[in-house]
């Protein structure tokens, strides 16, 4: 009543989320429904289908949509979720870890400065082992002021504790989304998750997706079982002084809990993929069977990758490209034994680490091959900062210089930034 | 200060066994905690002979660290005495005393 259903084209109305036609899918067990729409309103609709007891959240672009969906579907009396509107996204992560802690399932969503502003809540909901989850909307930090996607904002918390997946399209942050929950909530795991999508490439661009029934979603994720909750009936205290006799050791498990978290991620992934035919878990990869050079990448630039090096090895090219779905905990045993018969390897980071020798992910790349006698060589490329569109003729000159360094084991530059006008 | 080890102290548990997040679930054991370590190089003494019971002392403290308890001295009917588990050697008692009863010693002196 507040929106009419439906998303508007020329054309008509494509079905909106969940309504449209009846799809099968190779592989699945489950019914699954075909539709159109963007990044944004598809993490809203997997969120409205898991059930959630709270979401606090404030707008920002380019994650708006989330909420402003979401809202929709609380208007309309679709979820049993209590929506709180709050003054700012401090006061967001700081509502939902109080939600949280009462034992309930929580969902919230942000970008760019909002996530800067929730920054000191984020080490509470991992250090209070908070299972909260949400959208992070990959944009550009200020300054100079900028709404478009780059990876700034969330290498900026990459510290914070929290398990950090990546997805490279709409139907991924659906996916991702419905997983992230039972990931989060696993009794072993008890740590926030953060499902990023990048911000306008993912989030305001419609796509043809698939998504599942309420009820798959309900017997997928049963109800939160907290392992402890502020409860008036069995009273606990949360949120203590623990001085330097006893901090050291609350971070060192809270540090194992997230190492081990892994393991979860890579099951909860395959037993995603049982029900719909799409698998998930630590990375995608895509020819490395018998590549000299590949291309690693977060996000939406993989399909990019993905496609151009579909295109060099038609024409005979030894390319292949990693997608990586969870960045953190890093996968280091997996990725190393993925890479270890490459020659070159470019690492694309979506975000400057200032003054550091490397971007983010290129960083973690090179501690995790440390000591291991490997002759690998990196290349570190910074591309698309503030939205700067990065073209597949740009990945094509990339892997013309990864499989040039792979033949003389030379590396022209330590880091190169792409399309940058000098 | 006592050798004896406080509950929370015997109970110093490792990384795996600790309750995750840090969670309490157990009320009030803030008391468990030593924060008579915090004391630097001084401590309280009282004079019981030349205390008058004011308990200026009692109400000052900002620790809780003074405490009466129902033993009679000369012709009074409580003693003061301090927790030394507890005092963090501020030293406001000893300042804030009209009859200067309260002295802060070197920690080595032995308490009578």
């Amino acid at each position: 009543m507040f929106r009419k259903k439906g998303v508007f084209t020329g054309e008509g109305v494509i079905p909106y989320a969940g309504e449209g036609s009846t799809v099968t899918t190779e592989g699945a067990v489950c019914t699954q429904v075909g539709c159109a729409y963007t990044g944004d309103e598809a993490v809203a609709y997997a969120a409205k289908q898991c059930d959630i007891d709270v979401v606090a959240a404030y707008p920002i672009t380019p994650q708006t949509i989330i909420v402003e969906r979401f809202s929709d579907y609380v208007a309309n009396g679709e979820v049993d979720t209590e929506f709180l509107h709050v003054e700012s996204e401090h006061s967001a992560m700081s509502a939902c870890v109080g939600a949280s802690l009462a034992g309930g399932r929580v969902f919230t969503s942000t970008a760019s400065q909002g996530l800067a502003l929730m920054h000191e809540v984020l080490y509470l909901a991992s250090g209070l082992r908070c299972p909260i989850v949400m959208a992070v909307v990959n944009r550009a930090l200020s300054a100079p002021i900028n709404i478009h996607g780059d990876q700034s904002d969330m290498m900026g918390s990459r510290d914070c504790g929290w398990i950090q997946l990546y997805a490279e399209n709409g139907q991924e942050a659906y996916d991702l989304t419905i997983q992230a929950f039972k990931i989060a909530e696993c009794e072993s795991v008890q740590l926030p998750v953060t499902v990023n999508l990048d911000g306008f490439t993912v989030s305001h661009a419609t796509e043809s997706m698939k998504s599942i029934a309420d009820e798959d979603v309900k017997r997928f994720l049963p109800l939160r079982k907290p392992v402890f909750k502020l409860d008036p009936a069995s009273p606990i205290s949360v949120g203590g002084m623990a001085l330097p006799e006893y901090y050291y050791e609350t971070k060192r498990q809270q540090e194992e809990a997230l190492r081990l978290s892994d393991e979860v991620v890579q099951k909860v992934g395959k037993e995603y993929g049982e029900l719909t035919g799409r698998s998930y878990g630590y990375m995608e990869t895509f020819g490395l069977e018998d590549a000299d050079a590949a291309i690693i990448a977060l996000g939406s630039t993989c399909g990019t990758v993905r496609s151009v090096a579909k295109q060099l090895r038609a024409k005979g090219e030894k390319v292949g490209s990693i997608k990586l779905w969870m960045y953190r905990p890093f996968p280091t045993e997996e990725l190393l034994s993925t890479i270890k018969d490459l020659k070159a390897l470019a690492v694309m980071d979506k975000a400057i680490s200032f003054g550091a020798p490397y971007g983010a992910l290129c960083s973690d790349i090179a501690s995790a091959l440390q000591n291991t006698g490997s002759e690998l060589r990196l290349l570190n490329m910074i591309y698309g900062l503030g939205g700067r569109d990065i073209a597949a003729s740009t990945i094509e000159s990339v892997f013309e210089e990864a499989l040039q360094t792979a033949k003389t084991g030379k590396v022209k530059e330590r880091i190169r930034f792409l399309d940058v006008r000098e | 200060m006592s050798k004896e080890a406080s509950l929370g102290e015997r109970m110093k548990l490792g990384w795996k066994k600790m309750p995750i997040g840090g969670v309490m679930f157990q009320p009030g054991s803030s008391v468990e905690y030593r924060t008579g370590d915090w004391r630097i190089d001084k401590k309280p003494m009282i004079d019981q002979d030349k205390c008058i019971r004011c308990f200026i002392c009692w109400i000052v403290c900002p620790d809780v660290s003074i405490e009466r308890e129902p033993k009679p001295h000369g012709k009074h009917q409580e003693s003061v005495k301090v927790d030394y588990y507890h005092c963090k050697g501020c030293g406001i008692c000893a300042a804030e005393c009209p009859v200067d009863a309260i002295e802060m010693v070197e920690e080595s002196r032995s308490v009578p």
